[in-house]
């Protein structure tokens, strides 16, 4: 496989065909944040929080580390102002969800991007849709027992209590994966199980 | 009818269908487009049907549904060839003297001609009408003329001879110069050149299926122009793709369109069939050698379907969520293979280019925006509807001698275009001339081309407020600049319309804005803050007056009135 | 429900995951509403996880996930019509009805939906009834309207 070099943060760093900005900055031993992401997983580029800054050709573009191909003489600006602004505000947002999330990774990036947690209004549905369970159940497991509903902002995940009963308990796998709570699944699941018959048609909001 | 075997037999078989027609005998044209038939035109219609049957004279009169004829204000509209004679707000209590006095009688019934409410003018024919007069109507303009289910009726207008123009005479190389050097822009929002896209498509993964799609998904609110133009005419679009696919190397073309439209679904049914029965699709087309199918896949209802990867995630039976790789549908499209997606509109100028060449075409319009615009005018304008006019025509002239005016008496405000991803400019810009770039550098792109006048009694906090309302219904949700950015955006401008609103947030607004331009996933994502961007723009004073002094300068918002 | 016309619905399409939303489409055409028991034999039939099937079914507006009422009672609320004053129809419906958009009342008489531009501005303020088109509506015009649906 060919050998790409590109800079990041104006250290050359070799890449090769076929990785993301993310695989090569890791492997490079620099940190980018990330929600979404999971090595085993396919990158899924919602959380959005490893936005970097990158330059082709002298033009620069913000874009998702995780699913950006590597070429050669590509430089990647991992800390930008902008970056950082970016990444705050993504924070701010889902601290919004998740004020009190035990997950280690989301209280060390708020710290380190300055993000306030109470700069808007809770609304403390413990779920910052990264999707790892979803995808692990459906990628990993291939068992498909939780999913997403509905669209905009009343998107929610779900068990299938159909799958879920038959499956959930004795693997939860994915409650470790949850980036805000351990208990999430947990409770997303019992919730599913207990109202199996519970209405998911679009929530009506006023 | 047997399959056509080349191009000679086309042109012979025109010639049976122009010889067939007897250029005197009256036709009835009654429009059967969206806001037609919802104000009564199928009653109309069906009156018309009774009557000939009542007074014998099937063989003496041809009545057709046609599609959308433009002047929707004045709905339902009748035309009678050959004289053009234009009937508006016609009910089927009319009909019947419609039959005597101007189909038998040849005779103008007054009452039901244009008049002019200011001047008392009357004009009976068609082009006389201020709302068509000085339109360039190249793609709609045969739409009042023909019947959208008869393939014969558009042959008869010269349909389909740009399709065996390009098979016989031209190499598909030839094909895309010409549609290069015409300058042909994407007519679905972007702007961008389809012979460039074309090629892309072209050139990408030699020797892998590739596919033409055509975008008739029209999701944004105030755009009604594909439809109205796909259902009056489904061929011309058709014959567009076909010559496309011809350029690009595609065998298999798409249609997306909304499953809400039944007459566009049936019609388009129907074009399909015929086109396959006659030999414009299906393999050996014309017998020129090159193969084509075409399927029609239906979007069921979100907005998001219309980004063209949500799109092609959709034909491929998957939730319609924008993909978010770092790739070109042009490249990697449906299925991984390569893909070239335009609009309606854009795939309707191909044919004319095709027969006329370029340098016709680009004869018309701007130095950079060529050819005319099919343009959707709604809100508070005295006239909605369609209107087709070259690029480069000032906005007042839409406004005010298509459109009519404002109405009530009121003042022009605010033009909004492209719906809930375009932008808003007020009235003092009414001089810009309706030009893709123009339009851009003025924050307001032109978009799929639909207007929204405002007049002064409107909000505009409460404007920016609902078009993020509606986005709220109709993005995927994924990312979370789009889905969180949103939510906060809503309720901060929900917020200001009730009195609600605190200091700082217009500059949270726009750094909402900001990060969600920028790093949301797709292009509707990065879209979402444009049109409350535009209004920050022109019209700060507002959201500043609800802010600090709890009052809305239009007196529209409730609690602070 | 027409257990008949949805089996042959999906037999016409049985291991063909790329129909699912063609399928998902003609049950609803049929059906007016899909029942959680026949979204599950969408996913058997199709060879599709039910969990796609869920999410088609809870992203596309025109699928209903409860049983509607005799009525569809349609408002538009595209921008040209609310800039007409779509907003005071729809107030006046809520009142009359006394449900919200995406509900059915307990009679099971009116469901009501606000819809997306219909393509028809002309006409604004739209409301559609039971199929039927009242263009350039004014609250009381609707409440008279109502009336005549039993």
């Amino acid at each position: 496989m060919s050998e790409i070099i590109m800079q990041i943060d104006g250290i050359e760093v070799a890449a090769e065909e076929g990785m993301t900005v993310l695989d090569a900055a890791q492997k490079a031993g620099i940190s980018i944040p990330t929600l979404c992401y999971l090595e085993t997983l396919e990158p899924y580029g919602a959380c959005r929080l490893c936005t970097v800054e990158v330059e082709v050709r002298g033009r620069t573009n913000l874009v998702a580390a995780c699913l950006y191909p590597v070429e050669k003489d590509l430089i990647v600006r991992t800390r930008t102002e902008k970056v950082d602004k970016i990444r705050k505000m993504i924070l701010e947002l889902l601290l919004a969800h998740a004020p009190v999330a035990r997950g280690l990774k989301m209280q060390e990036y708020a710290e380190e991007y300055g993000a306030d947690k109470n700069r808007f209004e809770k609304e403390p549905s413990f779920c910052i849709q990264c999707g790892l369970c979803v995808r692990y159940c459906a990628e990993i497991k291939k068992k498909n027992a939780i999913c997403f509903v509905n669209k905009g902002p009343s998107r929610e995940i779900q068990f299938i209590p159909e799958i879920a009963a038959k499956e959930c308990w004795s693997c939860t796998e994915c409650f470790p994966l949850c980036p805000t709570e351990y208990l999430q699944g947990v409770f997303v699941l019992t919730k599913a199980l207990a109202f199996p018959s519970a209405p998911m048609g679009p929530t009506v909001e006023e | 009818m047997p399959r056509i075997n080349s191009a000679a037999e086309l042109e012979e078989l025109r010639k049976g269908i122009l010889a067939q027609k007897d250029p005197d005998k009256p036709c009835i044209s009654v429009c059967a487009g969206i806001a037609c038939l919802g104000s009564g035109n199928a009653e109309v219609l069906s009156a018309f049907e009774e009557e000939i049957k009542k007074q014998s004279l099937d063989a003496k009169v041809d009545l057709i549904a046609t599609g959308c004829h433009g002047f929707c204000e004045k709905g339902p509209i009748v035309v009678i060839y050959p004289e053009e004679i234009c009937y508006l707000e016609v009910t089927p209590e009319d009909v019947p003297e419609i039959i005597s006095q101007t189909i038998l009688g040849k005779q103008v019934i007054d009452r039901l001609i244009y008049t002019d409410s200011d001047t008392g003018t009357k004009a009976a024919h068609q082009s006389e009408i201020p709302f068509y007069k000085n339109q360039s109507r190249l793609l709609i303009g045969n739409s009042p003329k023909i019947n959208p289910k008869s393939i014969e009726d558009y042959l008869a207008v010269g349909g389909y001879s740009a399709l065996s123009k390009a098979l016989f005479e031209m190499s598909p190389e030839g094909v895309l110069d010409e549609i290069k050097k015409a300058n042909l822009r994407g007519r679905g929002g972007g702007g961008f050149p389809a012979g460039s896209k074309w090629e892309t498509t072209r050139n990408a993964q030699p020797g892998v299926d590739k596919y033409v799609i055509v975008n008739a998904h029209e999701g944004e609110p105030g755009a009604f122009m594909d439809r109205a133009l796909f259902t009056g005419n489904p061929h011309l679009i058709l014959e567009g793709l076909i010559i496309g696919a011809y350029a690009i190397g595609s065998h298999q073309g798409f249609i997306y369109t909304r499953h809400d439209t039944p007459v566009l679904r049936k019609n388009l049914d129907l074009a399909l069939a015929q086109a396959k029965e006659y030999g414009f699709l299906g393999d050996n087309i014309l017998g020129s050698g090159f193969s084509f199918n075409v399927d029609v896949h239906l979007d069921v209802g979100i907005f998001v379907s219309g980004e063209s990867s949500a799109l092609m995630k959709s034909i491929e039976g998957m939730p319609p969520e924008p993909r978010p790789k770092y790739i070109r549908t042009s490249v990697t499209g449906i299925w991984d293979r390569p893909s070239n997606l335009n609009n309606v509109e854009t795939w309707a100028n191909v044919p004319q280019i095709i027969s006329n060449g370029y340098e016709w075409y680009s004869s018309i319009g701007t130095e950079r925006s060529k050819g005319t615009k099919l343009i959707s005018l709604s809100g508070n304008i005295v006239n909605s509807g369609v209107v087709e006019v070259p690029m480069g025509t000032s906005l007042r002239e839409i406004v005010f001698d298509f459109g009519g005016g404002i109405p009530n008496g009121k003042k022009l405000k605010a033009i909004h275009f492209g719906g809930p991803m375009g932008g808003t400019i007020p009235e003092s810009l009414i001089d810009t001339p309706l030009d893709f770039d123009e339009l851009s550098k003025l924050g307001a792109s032109l978009g799929a081309g639909d207007m929204l006048v405002l007049d002064e009694d409107t909000c505009m906090v409460e404007m920016a407020r609902l078009f993020l309302d509606f986005l709220a219904g109709e993005s995927c949700g994924k990312c979370v600049p789009c889905r969180e950015g949103m939510r906060q955006m809503l309720k901060i401008l929900t917020n200001m319309t009730q009195g609600e609103g605190k200091e700082g947030d217009i500059k949270l607004l726009e750094e909402i804005s900001g990060v969600v331009g920028e790093a949301a996933l797709c292009s509707l994502g990065r879209s979402i803050q444009k049109p409350l961007i535009s209004m920050l723009k022109y019209f700060r004073d507002e959201f500043e007056a609800h802010i600090n002094e709890k009052r809305c300068p239009a007196n529209a918002c409730k609690e602070l009135n | 429900m027409n257990n008949d016309k949805i089996e042959q619905i999906l037999n016409e399409h049985q291991g063909q995951p790329g129909a699912l939303i063609k399928v998902m489409m003609e049950i609803q055409e049929e059906n007016h509403w899909l029942p959680r028991e026949v979204l599950v034999k969408v996913s058997e039939k199709l060879e599709v996880p039910l969990s796609r099937v869920l999410r088609i079914a809870t992203i596309y507006k025109t699928f209903s996930l409860t049983p509607k009422g005799r009525y569809q009672v349609n408002i538009c609320t595209g921008t040209a019509c609310q800039v007409r004053g779509a907003q005071q129809v729809l107030e006046e419906v809520q009142k009359i009805t006394g449900i919200k958009p995406g509900e059915t009342d307990p009679d099971m008489k009116f469901s009501l939906e606000t819809v997306n531009c219909q393509g028809c501005c002309s006409l604004g303020p739209l409301v559609e009834i039971d199929g039927k088109t009242h263009g350039k509506t004014a609250p009381a015009e609707i409440a008279e309207a109502l009336k005549k649906y039993e």
